[in-house]
């Protein structure tokens, strides 16, 4: 099997693999939806206020949901000995993990480009910031995967990795966040974006080139 | 055929085998121990008592002398401790390990301080415990970098696996160093600029800049103490069944 194959394969067999547990794929999506509701009973349903921290609490949410979705990255092919045999194969293990990543993006990042545009409608966000909002999460959710893939891959030998998994990826998607964040916030004063979006371009490539390296090279420690 | 001469190879081989390491930390302490104490007292005494009064501030200024050191040393250690990391990817070189886990709860505490003393300076000065500004903010992001690193090691149960687990880590984590470095020049934010290492010429009187340097100085020295101390112990841990490590025990005995 050519290397090329190898990577279809994966995605593809990640993706029937989600599809036959639908109600994994929908945990993330409910998860996004609940947060982002307990913000108006918690902070108070000032609409002034809600507008002013739409921004933040979709992005605080969407990070949430992503980090919760990251521990089935690699815990059913951890289990059932699947990843044993992708460390075994001819292939190099960054692309088959880049493929993974791929997989899990479409699988929890994508839903999430739809539902979040209709929550912020709901939280008061001026118009005119919703392609923002569009831009920065397609650049940045495939970011929150990648990130997260090397958390999860040097938690997935732990029987309790959950805990531990926020403490080490949630730092690193700080400067995803702030400039996510600021530039939707940015755009609903109608005030130019591009520095932020092109930030946002410049880590996702930076994250898509080195991230898969230290996953794999972490699975590889995990598996042992 | 190599670039470096014979003698650094050898001692860096030698260095990497736990005993030598031992016994080279054992000789190394005292003179560690006595050169920290001249420095930190020359420090603190010159920050205390000979540096003249802030003209704005008064004397509320000399936690400075505290607060900007352990501040450098908590990016410094994140630095070493991943370079450390790369190392015992790169070479498998044992002491490296030791080094970098050996290191992280001093970074933790140093990283602790710089940011109470930061508080309790930022009071009087400020008016305010705690802002969000981004140098605050991405200080207490590297405490729970440092956190990070601990409970991964804490996790793991083989020790050989934590230490790839953290070496991995700590390499990942570095990328938020300049970030913490330069945050207080890309966002103009409360807390103030570099004052020390400029280019041009340090805004800061040259009869405050020297118990400054020396005090940090003497945290360098400080955290070579601490660390040696931690991974001595670490050292014996790891070796327990050596027979280098028996023998040890059975002279003291």
């Amino acid at each position: 099997m050519s290397l090329v194959s190898a990577f279809f394969a994966i995605i593809r067999r990640d993706l029937i693999l989600a599809f036959r547990r639908r109600a994994e794929i929908a945990n993330p999506i409910f998860f996004f939806i609940i947060v982002v509701t307990l913000f108006p009973l918690g902070v108070g349903a000032n609409p002034k206020l809600l507008q002013a921290m739409a921004p933040g609490i979709i992005w605080v949410s969407a990070l949430l949901a992503v980090m919760l979705s990251l521990d089935s990255l690699f815990r059913s092919d951890f289990d059932d000995g699947s990843l044993e045999q992708m460390l075994l194969s001819s292939h190099p293990l960054t692309v088959l993990v880049f493929a993974k990543i791929i997989a899990h993006w479409m699988v929890t990042g994508l839903p999430l480009l739809v539902v979040a545009p209709l929550l912020a409608i709901f939280l008061g966000l001026p118009e005119q910031a919703l392609g923002t909002l569009l831009l920065t999460l397609v650049l940045a959710t495939p970011v929150l995967s990648l990130i997260g893939s090397i958390g999860v891959s040097l938690t997935v030998g732990l029987r309790r990795g959950g805990m531990i998994i926020s403490l080490l990826v949630l730092p690193l998607y700080i400067p995803v966040l702030i400039f996510a964040s600021n530039a939707v916030e940015m755009a609903g004063n109608g005030l130019a974006v591009d520095a932020q979006i092109n930030i946002l371009i410049a880590i996702f490539f930076m994250s898509a080139v080195l991230a898969p390296l230290p996953a794999a090279a972490a699975l590889k420690m995990s598996v042992n | 055929m190599s670039i470096i001469p014979a003698p650094i190879v050898r001692f860096y081989h030698r260095t990497a085998s736990p005993p030598h390491f031992y016994s080279l930390a054992n000789k190394l302490l005292p003179w560690l121990v006595g050169i920290f104490i001249l420095l930190a007292g020359a420090g603190l005494y010159g920050g205390l008592y000979l540096a003249p009064t802030d003209y704005q501030q008064g004397d509320s200024y000399r936690i400075i002398y505290i607060h900007v050191p352990a501040a450098w040393m908590s990016l410094f250690i994140y630095v070493i401790m991943a370079v450390m990391g790369a190392i015992s990817l790169i070479w498998r070189m044992k002491i490296a390990d030791v080094v970098l886990i050996s290191s992280a709860p001093i970074g933790a505490s140093f990283t602790f301080i710089a940011l109470v003393t930061g508080s309790l300076w930022g009071k009087p000065m400020w008016g305010t415990w705690w802002v969000w500004d981004a140098r605050l903010t991405s200080e207490l992001i590297l405490l729970f970098l440092y956190l990070g690193v601990i409970s991964l090691y804490g996790a793991i149960e083989d020790k050989r696996t934590a230490s790839r687990a953290v070496a991995i880590l700590a390499l990942v984590g570095v990328v938020n160093i300049p970030i913490i470095h330069y945050s207080v020049q890309w966002w103009n934010t409360l807390h103030q600029g570099p004052t020390v290492a400029k280019m041009d010429k340090p805004s800061i009187h040259i009869d405050m800049l020297i118990p400054l340097l020396l005090m940090a100085t003497a945290f360098k020295f400080y955290y070579a103490i601490a660390m040696l101390q931690v991974a001595k112990v670490e050292i014996l841990k790891r070796e327990q069944n050596m027979q280098w490590v028996k023998k040890l025990v059975e002279t003291k005995a």
